[in-house]
C-alpha cells in the first residue's frame, strides 16, 4: 500500500506538485494520467525519492519512505522508464541482473531468476541472454526494461510511460502482457501516462493530473460516467460510450438463446462486440468459449451498456 | 564499398581510371624524374643529385623502373583494392631496398666521408606509394586487429631491413652508427617523457573531468584556463617554467632530490603535462555527457548509488571518447617531446637540434623519423583500441 500524503514539490516559485493525497491498494495498478506539464512525473517520482518532496510524505505500508537511504528505498521498488533506459554496454542478462547485483544475491539465484524472467517475457534465454540491447527489436528491449525492473521480486514498480515508444500493435500486446504478470505477481504498479485510452485499459484507479493538481481519483467506470471537471472530460474524449463498453467483458453479459453468425469469443470486450454487431448488421451474436457455444449477447444489450451510468 | 567503388562498377573496366590514381601517378612521374639519392664528399656540404640511372648499377635501375612502372599502372587503373594494398607495400618494400644499394653503389671504396642521403625522388615516390596504401587501408576498413597485424608486419619488415645492414650506408644509419648508445638512451627519454606526461595527464585529468561533468558551474572556467595553456607556444611554455621550477628546486625540501631543476626533464614533462590536460579533460566531459539520459535514469531509479553509477554506467559507456582523448595527447606529445631537448629535456629533439646547428640535415632525420613512426605507431594502436571497447552499433 502506498499513502501519498499532501504531497508538494516547488522549483524556486513554480508549484510544479500541489498538495496530493491519495492511496493507492496492494495490488492495484494505479494509473497517473495527465498532459505534459501536469506533474504527473514529477509525482511518481517523489513515491521512490528520485526527487525529493517541499512538503508532505510518502508512507509505503506504513513506513515513511524518508526513515530509509534513497538508493536502498529504490532497490526495493521497480522502475522503468520510458526508452527503457538499458545499460548499452551490458548484455541482456546483465541488465536484468542489475538490482539483484546491487542487492548481492548469490550468483546461481539471480542467474535462475534473469532466466525466469526472460522465459515469463518470452525471451529465450539462451539465445538473448548474452546479447547486447542494441541487437533486440525494440518491443523486446522494452520487455527487458520491465523484466530488469521487476528483477529483485519488489512488491511495487512505478512505469514512466513504459510503452510511449512502441507501435500501436506491440504496444497493445505489451499491454496485456503487463496485466498479466501483475496478475501472477500482485505487484502494485503506479503508471504514468499522457494516453487516456492507456489508462482505462490497465487502471484499477485512474488519477487525474492538471497543473500540478490532483482533478480526480477513481475507477474508470467512475471517471467515464462522472468527470469531475471539463478537463477531464476532455481527456475522455467525445467517445465516452466505446470507453464504457471497452472496460467489460462478453464472458460477464451472456445470455440464453441463439444467434447466427460468427460467434464471438468471450473474453473479447464489450466494444469490440458492439462493434461486430454493428459491422455485421446483427441484432446479436453467439458467444463461445474455448470452442463451444455458451448463449449470446445481444446489440440492444450492448446499447444500454454504452450508456451513461445512472 | 565507397560510393567511387560502387559509380565504377558500371563502367567499361577499360577506361576505369581511379581519381585518386591520377594524383598518385602524376607524382610517381615527378618523382621519377627528380634525384633519387644526393651525394655529398662529407657531411655538411651541399649535395649533387643522382637520378634513377645514376644512382644505382643498370641492372637495378632496370628492375626498379620496371617495378615503378607496374605500381604506376595499379595506381592508375581501377583494380581490387587488396591488390592496390599489397603492390603498394612491395613497391615501397622495392624502393626502401634500392635505396639501400644506390648507398653501397655511391659510395667510394674505402671512404668514410661521402654522404648518400635519400632525394626528393625517393620520398616523393615513397610519399605516393604510402598514399596508394593509405587510401587502400581506409577503403577496406579491416578489423582493429588485422589493423594491429599489419603495423606488426610493417615494423617486423623495416626491423629486418635495418638488422640486415642493407641500409647501412645510407647517411642517416651512418650517423645512427657514431652514436647508437646516445640514440637509445635518447629513445628511452623520448618515451618516458610522452608516456609519463600522458599517465600523469591522465591521473590528474579524467577525476578533473568528472569534477568539471559534476559541478557544471566551474566547468566553463577550469575548460578556459586549460584553453588558453593550450595556445601557449610550446617553446614559450618550456621557457616560462624555469623560473617557477628553479624556484621549487631552491625552497622546497626534497624537490631537488626527486629531480626537479629549471631546466632539464622536470620542466619538459610538466610543460607536455600542461599541454594533455586539455584534451583529457574536455574528452572525459564530452564521455559523460554523451551517456544516455535514459540510462542514468534507470540507474538512479534502481538503486546505484553515484558511486555505483559512475563506476558501472558513466565510466564505461565514456571511455572510448576518454581514450580518444588520450590517443590524441599521445601523439600529440610525441611529436611535442621533441622540444623537450631545448631545456635540456632530452629525447630525440637532441639529434634533430644538434643536426641544426651543424647543418647535418641527416642527423636531423636521426631525430625526426623514429618519432614521426613512433607518433604514427602510436596513433594506430590507440585507434584500434578505441574501436575494440566501443559499444558495437545495432547491426544493419
Amino acid at each position: 500500500m502506498i499513502e501519498l500524503k499532501d504531497l508538494t514539490k516547488t522549483y524556486g516559485d513554480t508549484t510544479v506538485v500541489d498538495a496530493v493525497s491519495f492511496t493507492v491498494e496492494a495490488g492495484e495498478i494505479c494509473v497517473i494520467v495527465g498532459t505534459s506539464g501536469s506533474g504527473k512525473t514529477t509525482l511518481m517520482r517523489m513515491i521512490n525519492r528520485l526527487v525529493e518532496p517541499t512538503s508532505g510524505q510518502v508512507l509505503i505500508d506504513g513506513e515513511d519512505t524518508r526513515k530509509v537511504a534513497p538508493f536502498e528505498l529504490r532497490r526495493r521498488i521497480g522502475y522503468a522508464i520510458q526508452g527503457h533506459g538499458l545499460f548499452p554496454h551490458r548484455t541482456v542478462g546483465q541488465n536484468i541482473g542489475t538490482v539483484p547485483g546491487l542487492l548481492n544475491w548469490e550468483k546461481e539465484r539471480t542467474r535462475k531468476r534473469v532466466d525466469e524472467l526472460m522465459r515469463l517475457f518470452q525471451l529465450d534465454p539462451d539465445q538473448f541472454r548474452d546479447r547486447l540491447p542494441s541487437e533486440l527489436s525494440g518491443g523486446q528491449q522494452q520487455r527487458v526494461g520491465v523484466a530488469r525492473a521487476l528483477a529483485a521480486e519488489p512488491n511495487i514498480l512505478l512505469m514512466d510511460e513504459p510503452f510511449g515508444a512502441l507501435d500501436p500493435v506491440i504496444r497493445a500486446k505489451a499491454q496485456d502482457d503487463l496485466l498479466g504478470i501483475q496478475r501472477k505477481f500482485k505487484t502494485t504498479i503506479v503508471l504514468v501516462t499522457h494516453d487516456m485510452e492507456e489508462a482505462i485499459h490497465l487502471g484499477t484507479r485512474i488519477a487525474v493530473m492538471d497543473a500540478g493538481q490532483l482533478l480526480q481519483y477513481a475507477t474508470p467506470e467512475e471517471i467515464i460516467a462522472n468527470p469531475a471537471t471539463d478537463f477531464v472530460a476532455e481527456l475522455i474524449g467525445g467517445d465516452r460510450p466505446f470507453r464504457l463498453l471497452s472496460l467489460d467483458r462478453v464472458a460477464d453479459h451472456v445470455e440464453q438463446g441463439e444467434a447466427e453468425g460468427t460467434p464471438i469469443e468471450a473474453r473479447l470486450s464489450l466494444r469490440e462486440a458492439y462493434a461486430e454487431c454493428l459491422w455485421s448488421g446483427r441484432e446479436a451474436l453467439p458467444v463461445v468459449d474455448n470452442g463451444k457455444t455458451i448463449g449470446r449477447i445481444s446489440r440492444a444489450e450492448l446499447a444500454r451498456k454504452a450508456a451513461r451510468p445512472q | 564499398m565507397s560510393v567511387a567503388e560502387a559509380e565504377g562498377g558500371k563502367r567499361s573496366s577499360f577506361l576505369a581510371f581511379d581519381k585518386l590514381g591520377v594524383l598518385i601517378a602524376l607524382i610517381i612521374v615527378a618523382g621519377a624524374l627528380m634525384p633519387f639519392t644526393i651525394f655529398r664528399a662529407n657531411r655538411i656540404v651541399l649535395g649533387e643529385g643522382r637520378s634513377l640511372i645514376e644512382a644505382l648499377d643498370p641492372v637495378m635501375t632496370l628492375v626498379l623502373c620496371a617495378v615503378l612502372i607496374a605500381g604506376f599502372v595499379v595506381a592508375l587503373w581501377r583494380v581490387d583494392t587488396r591488390a592496390k594494398l599489397v603492390v603498394g607495400f612491395m613497391v615501397l618494400a622495392v624502393l626502401a631496398i634500392n635505396v639501400g644499394l644506390s648507398a653501397d653503389y655511391l659510395t667510394p671504396e674505402e671512404n668514410n666521408f661521402s654522404r648518400i642521403s635519400p632525394g626528393a625522388g625517393f620520398w616523393l615516390l615513397t610519399f605516393a606509394f604510402a598514399l596508394m596504401v593509405a587510401d587502400a587501408l581506409t577503403r577496406l576498413r579491416f578489423k582493429a586487429w588485422t589493423r594491429l597485424g599489419i603495423l606488426a608486419a610493417v615494423a617486423a619488415a623495416v626491423a629486418v631491413l635495418l638488422w640486415s645492414g642493407t641500409l647501412d650506408n645510407l647517411s642517416i644509419l651512418r650517423e645512427y652508427a657514431t652514436r647508437a648508445d646516445a640514440f637509445w638512451q635518447e629513445a628511452r627519454m623520448h618515451l618516458l617523457l610522452a608516456f609519463g606526461a600522458v599517465a600523469i595527464a591522465i591521473l590528474v585529468g579524467v577525476p578533473l573531468g568528472i569534477f568539471c561533468y559534476r559541478t557544471p558551474s566551474v566547468r566553463a572556467a577550469i575548460l578556459n584556463v586549460l584553453n588558453i595553456v593550450q595556445t601557449i607556444p610550446s617553446i614559450a611554455l618550456f621557457g616560462l617554467l624555469i623560473a617557477p621550477l628553479a624556484w621549487v628546486a631552491l625552497h622546497v625540501p626534497g624537490a631537488r632530490a626527486i629531480g626537479i631543476s629549471g631546466i632539464g626533464t622536470a620542466p619538459a614533462l610538466v610543460a607536455l603535462f600542461f599541454y594533455s590536460l586539455l584534451p583529457i579533460v574536455a574528452n572525459t566531459v564530452v564521455g559523460l555527457q554523451s551517456v544516455p539520459e535514459a540510462a542514468n535514469d534507470a540507474a538512479k531509479g534502481m538503486g546505484m548509488t553515484d558511486r555505483q553509477r559512475l563506476w558501472a554506467v558513466e565510466l564505461p559507456l565514456a571511455f572510448p571518447v576518454i581514450l580518444t582523448g588520450i590517443r590524441i595527447v599521445l601523439v600529440q606529445d610525441i611529436g611535442l617531446a621533441t622540444i623537450a631537448a631545448l631545456i635540456g629535456g632530452g629525447g630525440f629533439g637532441v639529434f634533430v637540434f644538434q643536426g641544426i646547428g651543424q647543418t647535418a640535415m641527416d642527423l636531423v632525420l636521426l631525430g625526426a623519423v623514429p618519432t614521426v613512426a613512433l607518433a604514427f605507431a602510436a596513433a594506430v594502436v590507440l585507434d584500434a583500441i578505441v574501436e575494440m571497447v566501443s559499444t558495437p552499433e545495432r547491426p544493419k
